[in-house]
């Protein structure tokens, strides 16, 4: 098949293979007629319902409030962290145990205690829960990345006489944004989860409560558009955090193609 | 004069008396010595704000009880079996996984057709947070270790696959070009030129996937209910048993550190043998 | 090792691969401390790198900034100079100009030929306004013909500025071509062999004046200098501590 004709029938692929799934879901909703399984067109219903706009204030956006306090957190200190780490081999040592028990222990093991020690299922306890897991893939990134700097531009720095504050913040910082950038992805996903986990453990607002509450009064409509809704939130924030990236690091980008590897 | 070794080194701090690049003899003492210490100091201020009222121990039991209440725990048969469910689930879980993850990712990797046809709903269903799926599992499979099992399976499925498909994608064009003038076959090349260079890519997908498989059988018995250790972790939540629950969440983190280190090991293994790591094809 | 560079001249540093001169450099630079011996800048100590020297690396693409564009880049040493932002965009801009790369200012480093970023890296070194310049075989990863550009503009650039220049190299022609006095090291443990003073003509030119026998011969001598350093066995002494002092 010529060049062209493959890069035709790709992109026919490409739009007819989801068309398709769908149509095939929607089919078998109808065919099985389970109660556990509406039909997809019954979901997209509920969630127009739901969502646009009349329980989007009142649990979408705490959800999102919570997911993105809690990585914005994550953020400050994974990177507050990190530099000096990175920079630190004995600190390095030190903070070791820690970090590889912290982000070995599967989060949910933590939530009651959560609850317990904090005395509350509010925002402070869903937020710093998530903030606490999120550290990590964000602090091991920045570390990495603190690491890999070339030392002949913090030689240069030097050389200049530029000093150790200003040199983190104009040199270190976006040497190793890659790097930490990478890590952020990774938490932003983290964040959705441990968010959705933990609103549906003990919460009394939020898209993972509502998912609880639709299940345990067996309204299938809603507790699906809230799964199709978790799946449509993560899905945006991951599109939202490339598209800033594919901003803030385009010189990254030029920069690999001219120096791979 | 200054020595050789500076010269290689990066240098943000003053040289010590010292010549660098020479391997102190108590090197390696030294950093087992900070490491251990390092646990041994969290642990003592653990037993402090404990033990002093910092934090009442209603609410936080003191380490040295909380440490043997697990070593009680470690005595009963009632624990060693929790354990092994939740072992189970994520075994299984992980080689679910694994057995639907590699093929479909080399498929997808070699052949560019399927790659573009299911881009988009990959795209789609990946992000989707497995614990989502928690209620459908609960009304549909109960509260069974097959529910245990697809929902790590479905977790850990993603991440092996994604890493497969760069795995297989990466591989050296040069050598696979050499492999055809060799006169090697299709299934051939696959086997001896772009599997081997995929290993290390699916041996990190392996690490992350055992990973989010472990939190996801954990979930899966925490909030359904399925035997293992998240459901005892569930009833001493419900019975107030703070000291249990402690115990528990720690028999779980030093679960969670052992598959980690394994599987990071595994990984590193893998990554040595990696083709790039040889000398010639 | 006991060194001596006057205000103003232009010395070059030659010696076999591996003697140390980039760390000699460095510890001119004050980037490293040398673990015996010191360097004086005007009479004093250098603890660490002084505000009036620049450096300019080899490894251009490695000291220069892939996420800022040019302008930036060279705009960096300036931001701690207490001087005003018109100031300061107006030595950026001259110091672009007077490297030839008054139209990339905009573009990013990596954009650039390997030419061009070592110019920039000059450029940047000169908006900075040093009073000595350290330059550690800058021109060896840029090919011939840039080279005799780069080796100019850099004669031109001593000229304008009145800068006291100290360059290593390992490229003899480059050596003899630039310098006022050229001085030769021994390999490890690294002395210095001769201090050979350099009479040719200025302003010099890349054809004619590497035609006269004044440099041929002076070449062959430095050459003759490093070929027996290079067979020459090593004979372990002590040496002296080191003295570099710069400037009267």
């Amino acid at each position: 098949m010529s060049p062209r004709a493959q890069s035709a029938v790709k992109l026919g692929l490409e739009i007819a293979v989801p068309i398709g799934l769908l149509l095939a879901w929607q089919a078998w909703t109808v065919h099985a007629q389970s109660q556990y399984f509406p039909r997809l067109s019954t979901i997209l219903v509920q969630f127009r319902d739901m969502w646009l706009f009349s329980q989007f204030g009142e649990h979408v956006v705490p959800s999102l409030e919570r997911i993105l306090l809690g990585f914005g957190i994550a953020v400050v200190v994974g990177i507050a962290l990190g530099i000096p780490l990175g920079f630190s081999r004995w600190g390095r040592v030190a903070a070791m145990p820690h970090i590889e028990f912290w982000r070995a222990i599967p989060p949910p093991a933590l939530l009651p205690i959560s609850v317990v020690l904090l005395h509350s299922i509010g925002n402070v306890q869903k937020v710093s829960f998530i903030a606490f897991f999120c550290v990590f893939p964000i602090l091991l990134n920045t570390i990495d990345g603190v690491r890999g700097i070339d030392p002949t531009l913090i030689d240069t720095a030097r050389s200049y006489g530029i000093r150790r504050a200003a040199r983190i913040r104009r040199i270190v910082l976006p040497a190793a944004m890659p790097q930490i950038a990478a890590g952020m992805r990774i938490s932003l996903a983290l964040a959705v989860i441990i968010m959705v986990v933990s609103e549906y453990f003990s919460s009394t607002s939020g898209v993972g409560y509502v998912l609880l509450i639709s299940k345990n009064t067996f309204q299938m409509g809603p507790m699906w558009a809230a799964i199709v809704l978790i799946g449509v939130l993560g899905y945006l924030l991951g599109l939202a955090f490339a598209l800033a990236e594919r901003y803030f690091l385009a010189w990254h980008r030029g920069w690999r193609a001219v120096n791979p590897g | 004069m200054a020595t050789r070794g500076d010269v290689a080194t990066a240098v943000t701090t003053v040289e010590p008396r010292v010549q660098r690049g020479v391997r102190l003899p108590f090197e390696r003492l030294k950093v087992t010595l900070v490491f251990v210490g390092s646990i041994a100091a969290s642990l003592l201020l653990w037993e402090l704000v404990s033990k002093s009222g910092l934090i009442s121990e209603t609410d936080l039991p003191a380490m040295s009880t909380t440490f043997s209440k697990l070593w009680d725990f470690m005595h009963t048969h009632a624990f060693w079996t929790a354990f092994g469910q939740t072992v189970r689930g994520w075994a299984l879980g992980l080689a679910v996984a694994t057995v639907l993850a590699v093929p479909i990712g080399i498929f997808l990797g070699t052949n560019d057709f399927a790659a573009r046809a299911f881009r988009v709903p990959i795209e789609f269903l990946r992000p989707i947070p497995s614990a989502a799926l928690i209620p459908v599992l609960f009304l549909t499979l109960g509260t069974t270790l097959k529910s245990e099992v697809f929902l790590a399976a479905f977790g850990a499925f993603w991440p092996l696959l994604i890493q497969t498909m760069y795995g297989v994608h990466d591989v050296d064009p040069l050598a696979v070009d050499t492999a055809r003038a060799f006169g090697l076959g299709r299934y051939e090349r696959l086997w001896r030129i772009t599997l081997p260079g995929a290993v290390p890519y699916i041996a990190t997908g392996l690490r992350i996937a055992s990973t989010v498989s472990l939190i996801l059988a954990f979930t899966a018995e925490l909030f359904m209910g399925v035997p293992g250790l998240g459901q005892k972790v569930n009833e001493a939540s419900s019975y107030g048993l703070t000291e249990d629950l402690y115990a528990y969440a720690l028999a779980v983190g030093f679960l969670g550190v052992a598959i980690h280190l394994a599987m990071s090991a595994v990984e590193r293994r893998a990554l040595r043998w990696h083709p790039s790591q040889r000398s010639v094809l | 090792m006991s060194l001596s560079v006057d205000d103003g001249e232009f010395l070059c540093v030659v010696g076999p691969s591996g003697c140390g001169k980039t760390t000699l450099l460095k510890c001119v630079a004050g980037l490293l401390r040398p673990t015996q011996g010191s360097v004086l800048l005007r009479g004093k100590p250098v603890t660490r790198p002084p505000e009036e020297m620049a450096l300019v690396f080899q490894e251009y693409s490695r000291s220069l900034m892939p996420w800022a564009s040019v302008a930036n880049n060279v705009l960096l040493p300036l931001r701690h100079k207490k001087l005003g932002r018109g100031e300061r965009k107006a030595l950026v801009r001259d110091s672009l100009e007077a490297v030839g790369l008054g139209a990339a200012s905009d573009r990013y480093p990596w954009q650039l030929s390997g030419g061009m970023q070592q110019r920039v890296a000059i450029a940047r070194a000169l908006a900075y306004q040093p009073s000595i310049l350290l330059m550690d075989e800058p021109f060896a990863s840029v090919d011939a013909q840039t080279r005799g550009d780069l080796e100019d503009l850099t004669l031109r650039v001593r000229e304008e500025y009145g800068i006291t220049i100290v360059f290593v190299t390992h490229d003899i022609d480059e050596s003899v071509y630039l310098a006022d006095r050229v001085v030769v090291l021994t390999h490890a443990p690294t002395e210095v062999k001769e201090i050979v003073g350099v009479a040719l003509p200025k302003p010099r030119d890349q054809i004619s004046t590497k035609e006269l026998p004044d440099f041929a011969h002076l070449r062959a001598h430095v050459y003759r200098l490093i070929k027996r350093e290079q067979v020459a066995a090593g004979e372990p002494e002590a040496g002296e501590p080191a003295t570099v002092t710069v400037g009267k």
